[in-house]
């Protein structure tokens, strides 16, 4: 097969990018919700639960990506777990984005004065409440800038599951250089969607920031 | 069929992975040393007064942080042949590691000389220094004192996103152990022991960088 880079070519990158997205939403759902429980289990007053944190965030912080879909990829499938391929991945970055999300997080409710708590407690709430009602919202307003721009990486991270074999952007950019050998054209135009899709998000969270910090002023 | 697992093919091969961990050193740390070299250098042109000159430098920045590495070293890996730059799939990755991690080390960079005085500057220019005293010595080290620990942290970063490199077969850790599982089929064994060793090589330049912290910028601020 040896085509030229046309139409036909740039819908199937396309449909590669529509995986794109959906594997970064998957991600960001699941990291989120997982994020939360590692956010809280890092502030939480038992000293157990925010080592066993501690250790998840240090463990996904400190080894490469690639390393984490593979082990899990391979791992499932030595406990004879037969997943398909997109759910494989996605497990593996729900859990990736969970240990940063948490970090993030963590670091936000840690950011809002002591007082904060206190004057919950003092006025009867409990933790569930205390949580729901007064820190969370505040916390979760003070992370906006960097969720957002974790978001970034989180997309750019999905490119890693070409590596694996999952037909997203990256991988599809590749399928298309190896057919039409022209690889420069075609990761050209792989980077410019991305580049589409992240560069918003990066604006955004900037200009959140130079918000909060206009606020902080 | 419950999981058997079969470490005695990782055993075997650990003097292999154990010079991957070295090529995964070198691949970084080379890397780091020109991502370094194009933070401070990008942080004079990102100040340019020539707009052109910004202009270009801000464009870098914006590209190298919103698209996938593993599409910027393919884009490098086809591109620099094509600009008859031949160079090997390991020198490849070092460029592609300096320019990514250039891009994010010229904002840290810039972040950290923007909070130094401005008085600073003119009391160096003030006491007789050239311009390029005053830069080295009273705005590049109090700013790279202080914004070491995002540095750093960004440097520990690009060496697990060296494991990218395995892609264009660059010799580092990934690729040795693609090449272990491979002739093995032991991938999880595999791969969940060099997990294992990036965790202990971010842990050894993590004790790494805060000795030279404690070296470098052990000097009183007032």
């Amino acid at each position: 097969m040896n085509q030229t880079f046309g139409l036909p070519e740039f819908g199937f990158l396309l449909g590669g990018l529509k995986w794109t997205v959906l594997l970064s939403l998957l991600a960001f759902a699941g990291g989120g919700a997982v994020g939360m429980l590692v956010a809280l289990a890092r502030t939480a007053e038992s000293a157990l639960l925010r080592r066993l944190a501690i250790g998840y965030i240090a463990v996904f912080q400190g080894t490469p990506l690639l390393m984490q879909l593979f082990v899990v990829y391979y791992g499932l499938g030595l406990v004879g777990i037969q997943l398909p391929a997109w759910a494989a991945v996605a497990i593996g970055f729900t859990l990736n984005a969970s240990a940063f999300l948490g970090d993030i997080w963590r670091g936000a409710i840690q950011a809002l004065p002591r007082g904060q708590t206190e004057a919950a407690q003092a006025l009867g709430l409990h933790y569930r409440a205390r949580m729901r009602d007064i820190i969370l919202p505040q916390a979760l307003r003070i992370a906006q800038p960097a969720t957002v721009g974790y978001l970034v990486q989180l997309i750019k991270g999905t490119s890693l599951a070409a590596i694996v074999g999952f037909i997203e952007l990256a991988r599809a950019g590749q399928i298309v250089s190896n057919t039409t050998f022209e690889p420069i054209l075609v990761f050209g135009v792989v980077g410019a969607i991305y580049f589409v899709l992240c560069w918003p998000l990066s604006l955004y969270s900037a200009r959140l920031e130079a918000r909060f910090a206009a606020a902080m002023r | 069929m419950g999981p058997k697992l079969d470490f005695s093919v990782v055993f075997d091969a650990l003097p292999a992975l154990l010079w991957g961990c070295v090529g995964t050193f070198q691949l970084a740390l080379s890397g780091m040393a020109l991502a370094l070299a194009i933070g401070i250098g990008g942080v004079l042109t990102r100040n340019s007064r020539r707009a052109p000159v910004r202009l270009a430098t801000i464009t870098f920045i914006e590209i190298i942080r919103n698209t996938p590495f593993l599409v910027q070293i393919f884009f490098l890996f086809f591109a620099l042949p094509g600009l008859g730059v031949k160079l090997d799939p390991t020198q490849t990755a070092i460029l592609a590691l300096g320019l990514n991690g250039g891009a994010y080390a010229i904002e840290i960079i810039r972040g950290g000389v923007q909070s130094i005085p401005k008085g600073q500057t003119e009391a160096g220019l003030a006491l007789g220094l050239h311009k390029g005293q005053v830069f080295r010595l009273i705005i590049l080290t109090p700013a790279l004192r202080a914004i070491f620990p995002a540095l750093t942290g960004q440097f520990i970063m690009l060496t697990l996103t060296s494991s990218i490199c395995s892609s264009v077969a660059a010799y580092e850790l990934t690729s040795v152990a693609q090449r272990i599982e491979s002739d093995t089929f032991r991938s999880f064994e595999v791969y969940f022991t060099i997990t294992g060793m990036y965790l202990a090589m971010s842990w050894i330049l993590m004790v790494g960088f805060a000795a030279i912290a404690r070296r470098q910028f052990n000097y009183p601020t007032r």
